[in-house]
Parts: C-alpha cells; structure tokens; sequence
C-alpha cells in the first residue's frame, strides 16, 4: 500500500517552548499554538502557555491578547473589531475554523489547540496569506453591473421579498473559515473558487438589481470553479455568521441545470 | 540604515487608510483618471467603517415629510454650535444624492412596503427644527457600515484602484511646510516604501483605543493624527470625544442606537424609564452626550443595575421577535455572545462607552488640511484629512449618530473631486530632498531594537487607565489636572519601551509599539484641550464650568503636540455662516431635548 507523508519542513513538531502560570494561578488552562517563524531555518512547533483564567476575558482572543501583552509579544495574529463583524482572526481552534472574538474558551474542553486556517500558505505564526482567496473573491466581479441606467432622482426599487434574497448572502465578512475547511478547495484552490467567493457570486446572481447573471453563470460554467463542490457542507458548518454557502452553491448549480433546458 | 531596503513609488494621489472615506475617496480619484494608491493597514473590509450598524442619514423622505435643512439645524443643535455651519449645510445638502448614489453601488439596504430605502428614527434627528420626531437613518439592518464598507471595496476593485494592503503608514513626509507624500512599512516582507505624491489623503480613523473601554476596534489607534502631530500640525477639538450611550457592560461592544430607534429604552433599578427626567420631548432619543451624561448621574447617585448598581438596563423585550430578526439581528447576536442575554426575554447590560472622535486634522469643507502660522489660518500644501481622521468640523462637541457614515462618503467624495480639479494627472514630480524620510527610519530603527524596561502592552494600560479615570464622561479642572500629570508620566516612560520581536516580517510587537506611540500624542492633545477649555459644551461636560460659555468659548481649539509631551494651543473661528443663501444660518441658543 502507498505511502504518503507530508513534506518535512511542513511537519509541526510537537515539542514547542512552555510557558509557565505564574505562581499561585488556580484557574490554569494550556493553549497549544502553532508558531513559524520565517525568519529561522526551523519547522513549525507548537508552544504551550499556560493562561490564568481568573484574570482572563472568555474569548480565545482574550486569551491570545493575555498571551501577547503579557507573556510573549512575538506571538503573531491578526485581529481587529472583537466582536465578529471585521474577520480577521480567523484561525483553526481546537480543529473548528472560527473567529477567536466570538469563540468561547469554556467550549473547548480540553487543552486549547490553536493552528493557522488550513492548507495556506502561513506568513507567521497564525497568519495566512490570503491573497489567492482575495483574487478569487475579485474574479467574481462582485459588483452591481447593470445596463439600464438608474433613476436619476432616487434609489432602484426593490421588494422586501427581493431584498430578503440578498439579505443574507451580501452578509459574509470575507473571514475564508468555508473555504479553507473545505477539503475540495485544499485539493484545487488555484481552480476552483471555493465556498466564499461563490457565495459573494450568488449574492449578485440573486440581486433584484443586477442585470449580469447570464455572465456571471458563464464565468462559473467550468468543472473546477464550481463543479468542485462535492457539497461535502463544511463551509455551512464553519460559516461564524451562520450563513449557508453550501445552498447558495446549489441553488447556482441549479440555476445551471434550468438554463440548459 | 543599510539593512532596510528603501522602494520609491510615484502617484498622483496617496490615500492612507481605506475604511469608508477612504475607500470612497479613493476610486472617486481612480474614476477621475489620477494615478492613485491606497495605502492600508488591515485589508480594506478590515476598517473599523465595517463595525458601524444604525444607519446613515440623509433627508429622503421615505418615511415621512423630511428637509436638508431640518437635517441642517438637528446638527448644528447637536454640535452645541461648535461645528462649522458651512460644512453642515454642505454635508446635509449632499446627503441624498450621497445615499442614492451608495443605492446605486448595489449596498443592500433594507427596503419600505414600497421598495424604497428604509429608514429608522435616530438621537437628535428631528423634523420642523426639533418639532417632530424625523426616520431619515437609512439602514440595512443593524450592519449598515458592513453592507457600506463591502460595497465600497466592490467598487475599488471595479475601477482597479492600486492597494498596498498591510502597509504601515510611519510618516507624512514634509518639505519646508509641505506635504510631498508618505513613507510605509510592509508588513509582509519588512521592505519600507516611499510613496512621493501631489497630494496626500489622511483617512486613518479615531484613536478609540487610547481609553481602556471603547467600542473602537483594536486598530482604532489614529495613525493620522499621529503623524500630523510629528509633522508639527495641530490637532483640533480633541476635548470633545463621544461615549456612546449603550456599549455592553464589561466587553464594551456596542449596540446601535438603532435598537432605541427601533423603541428601545433604558432603564435603573428601580425599572424606570429615566430619560424622561432629563428629555422630556426625545426620551431615549436624546444626543448621545445628553444620555451617557443621564446613564453616568443615575449610576452616581445610587440607582444603577446589578450587584454594584454600576450599569443601566436597556430593554427591547417588547419589541417582538419579528421586528428583532428584521431590524436588529446582529444586536440579538452580539448580546447573546458577550453578554450572555436573549433580547427577547431580558434586558441588555450597559454602559457610556467611548465610542467616536469628534476631534482630528483640522480642515476645510474640500478637506484641505489647515494649520495656523504667524497668527493667520493657512492651508497646508499637498495633504487632506477626511473621516473620524479630520475634523471639518461638522460635528462640532457631539456627533449625532449615523451623520458620521454620512461624513465618509461625502466628505471622501468631495476629496476626490477636489483632487480631480487641482491635481493634473501625471503632473511631473519633483525630486525628493536627499534625506526624505529618514527621521521616519530612524525611529523605526530605535523602536524595533527598544531594550528598555517596560513591555508596549504595559504602557498602553496605563495610558488607557489615566484616559478611562480622568477624560471621562464628567471632568473637573481638578480630575483634568491629575490626568495632565499622569499622562505626562505615562509619556514619558515611552522612552523606556522594549520590544522583544526583532524581525521585519510581520511584526506586530513593532506595529503596537508605533500604535501607541501615535496613541500618546493624541491622548495629551485631548487631556490638555480639556483642561484648557473652561465650559461645558456637547460632549465636554465640565462640572467646575456646568454653562456653555459662547462669549469666550465659541471657537476651536487648535492644540500642538512636541516629541516631549509639551502642548501650545492657539484657536481658529466656528463658521457661523452659512455656504450658500439657501438656508438661513441658525444662531446659538440653549439646547434641550
């Protein structure tokens, strides 16, 4: 039987440096991170710190911050509004891609393992280079075209029905949780678009307004783009905003299917 | 200084931040057919514009009879007649036509049974000058910044706007007086980028996080104005700083004043509704300063909520659950995850919390960025300042909510005009001198190889602490005094700052510390202008000074801040006039909700 390993310099070794509570903590819970440091000629490890949760906020990214501020500033992630709407503390906790602003330390229940999202290319530490899931969002022109100018003197008119469609989708905060927990995008993601940007592809497939879905569908009629969806339903499972690219691919999928009859 | 390599740029224009003002600047200017480049620190739907959720105003009238002018006078009221009629009557006559054309982008807003913008009442917005209760808050849900943010990056990448995404802005650089354009840090790689322009637009935002509680995201650190003060550019107004009324206890997240809007309402412990005490007409609807001032009295004197009766109860139990998943999603979501409520069956916990920056780079109506020399009000060549970054001012003392997404567009696209009239496309450039930027470097260099004793995050706390304790809702010469004293104190133990990560590639430990270098002057600028300034006006509630005091106080501070923490203030004029004869301007009198 075939043998496959993972190339060496990307095997993480387990044996990282360990961060000790300080004295008299009574409320200690490990965190395992997953550090690279480009600069050194070393494989990923993971280091372990040891966090006093009494004097703790509740979100991994409290913890992440007590880590950074007070332990180890060289510890490296992205972050910014704390409360889930901005998307950039995305990262792998505890196996679950997520943001570590809305993801409680009391849900994980053993040893809080924190890795960089899945299968990209990691900068630092825990920070992704997403600039091929950034191309891929733009590829989809996500853009209202239209041909018929607007009215001059005041907004299109659109149905609450009709807004209720694009309501949802326009929701996503482009965080790339459903694209990289998807195990069709780790194979192909220089081809096929993936969750999130077929999703942003929806929201204007679906929009009252626009007046471009015929190119769009041709942009997504090919078998990687799109037909890579094997609706493994990953991406509805990691969404934070509990959105549902996972429908929107199928619903496009279907769109698909009506025009060739 | 070998060891960073050094990569020159030439545009047109260079904008430096890319939230809403920004964003809208920007590919207003790459519409106009000028070179431009936008420089950002965070990807641009990363901007803090994304965190907003009420709504933008604009007199539409979707929702009822409703008047620029009407929106005009709410303003200037609400600026307790510090802001610049002529710049309020400029914003509020664009309005409309600024939201129409967000419409027009594709921004999802929410719609009326007729297919129009929906639009929900907003604090301080009025019809017939303060008669009637105005719906001219124009909103998609309760993340219209989200929708507004993503649809303005939308349009960036459809005219192929040039961004530099994770670079650091470290400094203007200026020649004898000048703005000649802005040196950078890549985040990625470690290289520094000179970026040499005709015209420089400072759109980098508030510094929320120089307090302890704020619903500011952690990025909100005013580079801009940061990099105006080392520039030897005075600051305007920084007295004057927002706490939003309704911030979650504890976690400081906000909730819009939408769900007060939607029919809201606060409560003490004694389950009364009393905002009717101290606004009998708007109630819960009041100016944000008027209700955090209400919410801190009714904590002070004893009838605040929960164990330490150190919070107020905000209610939207009766509201229903259909009007809650239609109008108010992301507030039933943020209060279940941080504090731990069902909106549906309890009330939410909260708190003033610092929330907006009325103050920044002082400019003009185009956003041409204004200085004083010798006495006499100039223009300083080559920069603009436009968003939380600038002060126009349009705000004044308090900033009515949903008038500051208002701002970004019209303000970002009226830079971009500006631009689009006096900057020639490909205008030649002339060489920069020899040491361009290199105090920029110098400092990087110092900075990133800091040994000193105290960790960044160390001085950061105690900054925000003597911010939180002595720039707060009620200030006192005496409480002004001892925050002068500690914050001096916390400046200078900059200088003992150590920075442990020494590499070049994503340095975060590094970015922090610049962070709070530009934090710092920015806090002693707002501490020392309220000191200075011996009134009460919009959110500047002196308890040693309770009176508005126009005879002596009706005009801007302007307040330098030197690399050795000393300030000098000089002051410039409120426009009492208005831009054009189409509406009268509004004369100060008391202000009552």
């Amino acid at each position: 039987m075939a043998e496959f390993s993972l190339p060496a310099n990307s095997k993480v070794r387990k044996e990282g440096r360990l961060f000790k509570a300080p004295a008299g903590a009574k409320n200690v819970r490990v965190f395992k991170i997953y550090r690279f440091d480009p600069d050194l000629d070393e494989t990923p490890r993971l280091d372990s710190y040891e966090v006093d949760m009494d004097a703790c906020g509740p979100m991994v990214l409290d913890a992440l911050i007590k880590i950074k501020n007070e332990i180890d500033s060289t510890l490296t992630f992205r972050r910014s509004c704390r409360e889930g709407i901005c998307g950039s503390c995305a990262m792998n906790i505890d196996g679950k891609n997520g943001l570590a602003c809305v993801s409680a330390c009391a849900d994980v229940k053993h040893d809080i393992k924190i890795y960089p999202l899945p299968h990209m290319p990691v900068i630092k530490d825990l920070i992704p280079d997403l600039t091929n899931f950034y191309a891929q969002y733009a590829s989809v022109k996500p853009w209202l075209q239209t041909r018929t100018p607007p009215p001059p003197d005041g907004e299109r008119l659109q149905t609450k029905e009709d807004q209720e469609k694009v309501d949802r989708p326009s929701a996503c905060i482009l965080c790339a949780c459903c694209s990289t927990s998807c195990p069709s995008y780790w194979w192909n993601s220089e081809r096929y678009l993936g969750p999130a940007a077929l999703l942003a592809a929806y929201r204007w497939i679906v929009d009252s307004r626009d007046e471009a879905a015929g190119e769009r569908l041709d942009y997504l009629e090919d078998p990687f783009r799109l037909y890579r969806c094997h609706t493994i339903m990953n991406c509805t499972e990691a969404c934070p905003k509990d959105l549902n690219p996972a429908k929107a691919i199928g619903e496009i999928k279907q769109l698909m299917a009506h025009r060739r009859h | 200084m070998s060891e960073y390599k050094l990569i020159d740029h030439t545009y047109d224009v260079v904008v430096v931040g890319a939230g809403g003002a920004g964003l809208r600047a920007t590919f207003g200017l790459a519409e106009a057919g000028l070179s431009t480049a936008c420089l950002t620190k965070v990807f641009p739907t990363r901007s803090h514009t994304v965190a907003a959720q009420g709504g933008i105003s604009a007199a539409l009238g979707n929702m009822g009879a409703d008047d620029w002018r009407w929106h005009m006078y709410d303003t200037v009221k609400g600026s307790d007649w510090l802001g610049d009629q002529d710049a309020i009557e400029f914003m509020c006559k664009e309005a409309p036509a600024a939201v129409i054309e967000l419409e027009h982008y594709g921004v999802p807003f929410s719609r009326t049974e007729d297919g129009r913008i929906y639009q929900r009442p907003f604090g301080g917005m009025t019809t017939h000058f303060g008669k009637g209760i105005a719906q001219r808050t124009c909103a998609a849900a309760d993340r219209t910044g989200h929708a507004m943010l993503h649809t303005l990056y939308q349009q960036s990448l459809k005219h192929e706007a040039s961004f530099f995404i994770e670079y650091f802005a470290l400094d203007l650089i200026m020649e004898n007086g000048e703005c000649r354009g802005v040196i950078a840090l890549d985040l990625s790689d470690g290289t520094l980028h000179r970026f040499r322009a005709h015209m420089v637009i400072v759109a980098t935002g508030g510094y929320g996080r120089a307090w302890f509680s704020c619903t500011s995201a952690h990025t909100c650190t005013g580079d801009g104005g940061g990099m105006a003060l080392r520039a030897g550019l005075p600051l305007q107004d920084m007295e004057f700083v927002q706490f939003h009324p309704t911030g979650i206890y504890g976690a400081g997240c906000l909730i819009t004043e939408g769900s007060r809007g939607e029919g809201g309402y606060l409560t003490n412990a004694a389950g009364e509704r009393f905002m009717e005490r101290y606004a009998p007409n708007a109630k819960d609807l009041a100016s944000r300063d008027v209700v955090s001032r209400a919410m801190t009295v009714e904590i002070r004197e004893g009838r605040g909520v929960g164990p330490l009766k150190d919070h107020i109860d905000l209610h939207l139990e009766h509201l229903g659950p259909a009007v809650i998943k239609e109008r108010l999603p992301g507030i039933a979501e943020t209060a279940r995850i941080f504090a731990g409520v069902d909106v549906n069956k309890d009330p939410i916990p909260v708190l003033p919390t610092v929330h907006y920056n009325m103050g920044g780079i002082p400019c003009n109506v185009h956003g041409e960025v204004i200085s004083r020399v010798a006495g006499s009000e100039t223009v300083v060549p080559g920069l603009m300042a436009v968003g939380e970054a600038a002060c126009v001012s349009v705000h004044g003392a308090n900033r009515l909510g949903s008038n500051s997404l208002l701002d970004l567009v019209v303000f970002g696209r009226e830079a971009a005009r500006h631009c689009a009239r006096v900057v020639k496309p490909d205008a030649a450039h002339r060489a920069f001198k020899a040491d361009a930027g290199d105090s920029a470097l110098a400092r990087l260099d110092k900075l990133r190889h800091a040994k000193g004793s105290l960790r960044t995050a160390d001085i950061r706390l105690n900054m925000q602490r003597v911010m939180q304790s002595d720039a707060a809702v009620f200030r006192t010469g005496e409480s002004l005094g001892d925050g002068r004293r500690k914050l001096a104190e916390v400046f200078a133990s900059f200088a003992e700052v150590q920075v442990t990560d020494r590499s070049l590639v994503w340095n975060s430990d590094l970015i922090e510390t610049l962070e709070l270098d530009n934090l710092l002057g920015q806090a002693v600028a707002t501490m020392h202008s309220a000191e200075n300034r011996k009134e009460s006006r919009g959110a500047q509630a002196r308890e040693d000074f309770p009176n508005r005091d126009d005879h002596n106080w009706l005009k801007h501070t302007l307040c330098w801040v030197d690399a050795e923490g000393d300030t000098r203030f000089d002051y410039r004029p409120v426009h009492m006039n208005t831009l054009t004869d189409e509406v009268e301007p509004i004369p100060p009198k008391a202000r009552t909700y």
